[in-house]
């Protein structure tokens, strides 16, 4: 089958930015929408023009690399699924693929699909951990945990710190991520001492990097490839207003 | 080449204790004087920042990806081993040790094995106590299942995602020090070579893979935490970005590079299709548990799975196997999927592959807990190839996943330069010539945790604290080499890209040096490879310059590295005459088509050594001696 390619194309964080098409690209319905991408470089590289830049490495969906606004969508068509792990079999033969970088202040553009996603790592360095100094750990079976608040702080450290929810968001909010790893740390008995802690720290750094305010759109949850449910947004929200009302002066 | 081992001689339940006596110690004040490069932010290299960080250390820490938590540990799914025994099944300390060094081929060093599995229980301990979120039972205590190549229940594992827990787990630890600023975190950068000083590693030259520039990073040790060469065969079930580069550079430098003929394929993976694929998918080896493997008993057979009777199906494995049946180690499982492919009983048209069934699993447990048990990964499956394993069994082939071959490194991890230690998969340590599942991610822990902060101070003890300068002309050589080399990519200006190229190669020794080698192909494969990469300097079209953020430069650069690397492994699998673990060489085989070792004139790890650019590589030996597991033939029978 053959599809047309308009893709967002920026030399440069400051530089201004156009979409360049690539028409009648053929793909297989198996392949993956980066082997598509794929098959585009390899032609422009050996016509001498610069490759499409993007993001990606395990494309198995774990690592969080990846990332485009697919027809308007973050990580392009179907739920629950990162880029990588969408294929063309999603398309139809003739279609027009508009692909475009994640955006959002938060998340300058690089070059071409690739964006500056370090703010992630920011807001984890401002307290999305449980200190436990290598060595001193407990006997890992002294303290049983419950398989079902075992299972829930799972279900919120599935998090990929891939930035869909960002993207997906119109106010560009990185609550779901946040709250994710609050809610991870947060609901395991580990995790208590610096629970409240923690949830300040890390919705100020959030604050700090330009992240917009949660207004409970549900764009977030639609979007995450790893299926972040919004209730640990709620949770988070709990812990921010007793962390205020406990916590310093 | 010199290669001591330094391992402890005595009793070996003491080695490790007793070593870490003997060796000598930082005083804490002075190691905030000290400062440590560590290349890779995967298990191995983010805990060893973190862990040293703790210590007081001053470390700066480098990835290639745009955040330290995407390192390809995160994609690893089955589990990790520890010898705590809470099944209550017989495992012990000694027996995970054993299993190891059987289930290695005895090709691995035993002082480190031994070590490997003290260690288990205590990472164990630790991630737990850093939130990583393992599987538990209904009473609250830690869960575990079987994995190949043991006959107990060792492998502790969260969902089919325990890599990217542990990762996680590890990125936090190393996330805190970054923000008390003991650790400075260098992402988007890649190692371009190893700075060598008086014969003491010193310091490395990066690329800033946005900005282009070069820069000169100085330290008073440096760590490779850089991972495997997968990637050599193109497609793999590694990421997409792991590369030789980091540990071929310090190749180059002077450290001697082990075993590269050992690596491993893993026989669950989703069979390849077409000529555009760009990487393989892994199913979990924890899928054996349940799952049976199968190919129809007649050559031809190509009805839909679910037609075809009971009595027509052939558990191969399970009836070449009894004793241990689906469970048996990755090369085992990998042989016999390739010689029934062979002999005709393909399950996929125009391809080749094997059944992987849940059909009597589901009957036993029911969907539901087979759906706790494996649901993301039947999941996953659906999505690539849009089949779901409920309805109809998986298809998988045997695909590269690991490389147990590595820069050489003694039992303190330190290779055969001064003060460049190797750790995690980077390493040849530990798996010999064929890893079990769910021991990368222990060792890779192992090494970041447990081992390297102690044995670093060591050697650290000796040196004067900021010693070395990026004014030596070490590094100015460095740079240069670098520079000229960026250069001479961007300006050949060829039609080719490099990825063609990588293609080419990787075709070529997954032909000949993938999972069945002869004297004759490897030969063949040796007077190919510098033939490609001949054309590939001629060739190979990189657009754009070196002073801007550049994936074809990137990609040239490594694939450049492979085009090298390839022909040094083809020549390990060559001067190796015999078969063990996932070196397999069909002159070498059991009447039964079983690896046949030899004992005599193969117990010792290759070594190769760099030479100069115009000599091949020279091959040394660490002889490996076995004072408690005493090489037999492996039977999984």
């Amino acid at each position: 089958m053959k599809v047309n390619v308009r893709v967002w194309r920026q030399s440069g964080p400051d530089a201004q930015g156009a979409f360049e098409d690539f028409s009648g690209v053929d793909v297989l319905p198996d392949m993956s929408f980066l082997e598509m991408l794929d098959v585009i470089n390899v032609k422009l590289e050996a016509s001498g023009s610069e490759p499409v830049c993007f993001d990606s490495d395990c494309r198995e969906g774990i690592c969080g690399s990846c990332g485009a606004v697919v027809n308007g969508e973050a990580h392009g068509p179907g739920t629950r699924s990162t880029l990588c792990q969408v294929h063309m079999r999603s398309f139809k033969d003739g279609d027009t693929i508009t692909v475009e970088p994640f955006r959002a202040k938060a998340f300058p553009v690089i070059r071409d699909l690739m964006v500056d996603r370090s703010a992630f790592d920011k807001i984890i360095q401002a307290g999305g951990f449980i200190t436990a100094r290598t060595g001193s750990a407990p006997e890992a079976n002294a303290a049983p945990i419950g398989k079902q608040v075992a299972d829930e702080a799972f279900d919120a450290a599935t998090c990929i710190g891939c930035g869909a929810c960002v993207a997906a968001c119109p106010n560009a909010s990185a609550m779901l991520f946040v709250s994710a790893k609050v809610s991870h740390l947060g609901m395991l008995p580990q995790g208590q001492p610096q629970r409240l802690a923690r949830v300040e720290d890390m919705v100020a750094a959030m604050d700090a990097a330009g992240f917009g305010a949660c207004s409970n759109h549900g764009e977030c949850e639609a979007a995450c490839p790893k299926g972040i449910s919004l209730k640990f947004i709620a949770r988070l929200n709990q812990d921010l207003v007793q962390a205020a009302f406990t916590r310093r002066s | 080449m010199e290669l001591q081992s330094r391992a402890p001689e005595g009793p070996i339940e003491t080695s490790w204790m007793r070593h870490r006596q003997a060796i000598r110690l930082v005083n804490p004040a002075n190691k905030r004087k000290y400062h440590v490069i560590v290349v890779g932010t995967g298990l191995a290299g983010a805990s060893a920042s973190a862990t040293l960080a703790q210590l007081g250390y001053n470390v700066s820490a480098f990835c290639f990806q745009d955040s330290p938590r995407r390192a390809h540990s995160i994609a690893a799914q089955g589990g990790i081993n520890a010898a705590k025994n809470y099944q209550n099944d017989g495992d012990s300390i000694y027996r995970l040790f054993y299993d190891t060094v059987k289930g290695g081929d005895f090709r691995a060093r035993e002082r480190n094995v031994y070590r490997l599995a003290q260690i288990s229980v205590d990472i164990i301990d630790q991630c737990v106590a850093q939130g990583v979120p393992f599987a538990r039972e209904y009473g609250g205590l830690l869960s575990n299942r079987s994995f190949g190549g043991a006959l107990v229940s060792r492998t502790f594992y969260a969902r089919g995602q325990t890599g990217q827990q542990l990762l996680i787990g590890a990125y936090q630890a190393l996330s805190e020090q970054i923000a008390l600023g003991k650790v400075k975190m260098h992402p988007r950068t890649e190692l371009l070579d190893v700075v060598v000083v008086d014969g003491h590693a010193k310091g490395i030259i990066t690329r800033d893979l946005v900005t282009g520039a070069i820069r000169r990073h100085v330290a008073d040790a440096v760590v490779l935490a850089t991972g495997g060469y997968g990637n050599v065969f193109y497609l793999s079930t590694n990421a997409k970005g792991c590369n030789v580069t980091a540990t071929w550079r310090a190749y180059k430098r002077g450290a001697g590079f082990a075993n590269p003929c050992f690596t491993q394929i893993h026989p669950t993976c989703i069979p390849v299709f077409g000529d555009h694929q760009s990487k393989l998918t892994l199913m979990s080896e924890s899928l054996r548990n349940d799952g049976r493997v199968w190919v129809p008993k007649r050559v031809g057979d190509i009805r839909p799975a679910n037609q075809i009777p009971e009595e027509e199906r052939d558990y191969y494995l399970e009836r070449m196997y009894p004793t241990f049946g689906n469970l048996v180690p990755r090369d085992v499982a990998s042989r016999a999927a390739k010689r029934m492919c062979d002999e005709g009983h393909t399950v996929v048209n125009g391809g080749l592959g094997v059944f992987l069934d849940f059909r009597e699993a589901i009957q036993r447990l029911g969907r539901k807990v087979v759906d706790d048990r494996y649901g993301n990964l039947f999941e996953m499956y659906e999505r690539i190839t849009g089949e779901s394993p409920f309805e109809t069994p998986m298809k998988i082939y045997p695909a590269i996943h690991y490389t147990m071959g590595g820069l050489w490194v003694d039992y303190n991890l330190m290779s055969t330069v001064n003060g460049l230690y190797v750790i995690g998969e980077a390493n040849f340590s530990d798996h010999g010539a064929n890893r079990l599942g769910a021991s990368a991610l222990m060792q890779g822990l192992a090494d970041g945790y447990f081992v390297l902060p102690y044995t670093i101070g060591d050697y650290l003890a000796t040196q004067k604290a900021g010693g070395a300068s990026v004014d030596h002309a070490a590094f100015a050589d460095a740079e240069r080499e670098v520079k000229a080399r960026i250069d001479r990519l961007v300006s050949t200006r060829g039609k080719t890209s490099a990825d063609t190229f990588h293609r080419e190669v990787g075709q070529l020794v997954w032909d000949k040096c993938g999972m069945a080698r002869t004297r004759e192909g490897l030969r063949e494969a040796i007077a190919k490879i510098p033939e490609i990469r001949e054309r590939f300097w001629r060739d190979v079209s990189v657009p754009g310059s070196g002073a801007t953020t550049n994936q074809a430069l990137e990609r040239a650069g490594r694939v450049a590295d492979f085009l090298e690397f390839a022909e040094v492994m083809c020549r390990d699998a060559l001067e190796r005459e015999e078969s063990c673990g996932g070196h397999f060489r069909e002159e070498y085989q059991t009447p039964d088509g079983e690896a046949l070792r030899d004992d005599v004139a193969f117990a010792h790890s290759a070594v190769w050594a760099y030479d100069g650019p115009d000599r091949p590589a020279v091959r040394h030996t660490e002889q490996l001696q076995f004072d408690y597991v005493k090489p037999s033939q492996r039977s999984y029978k």
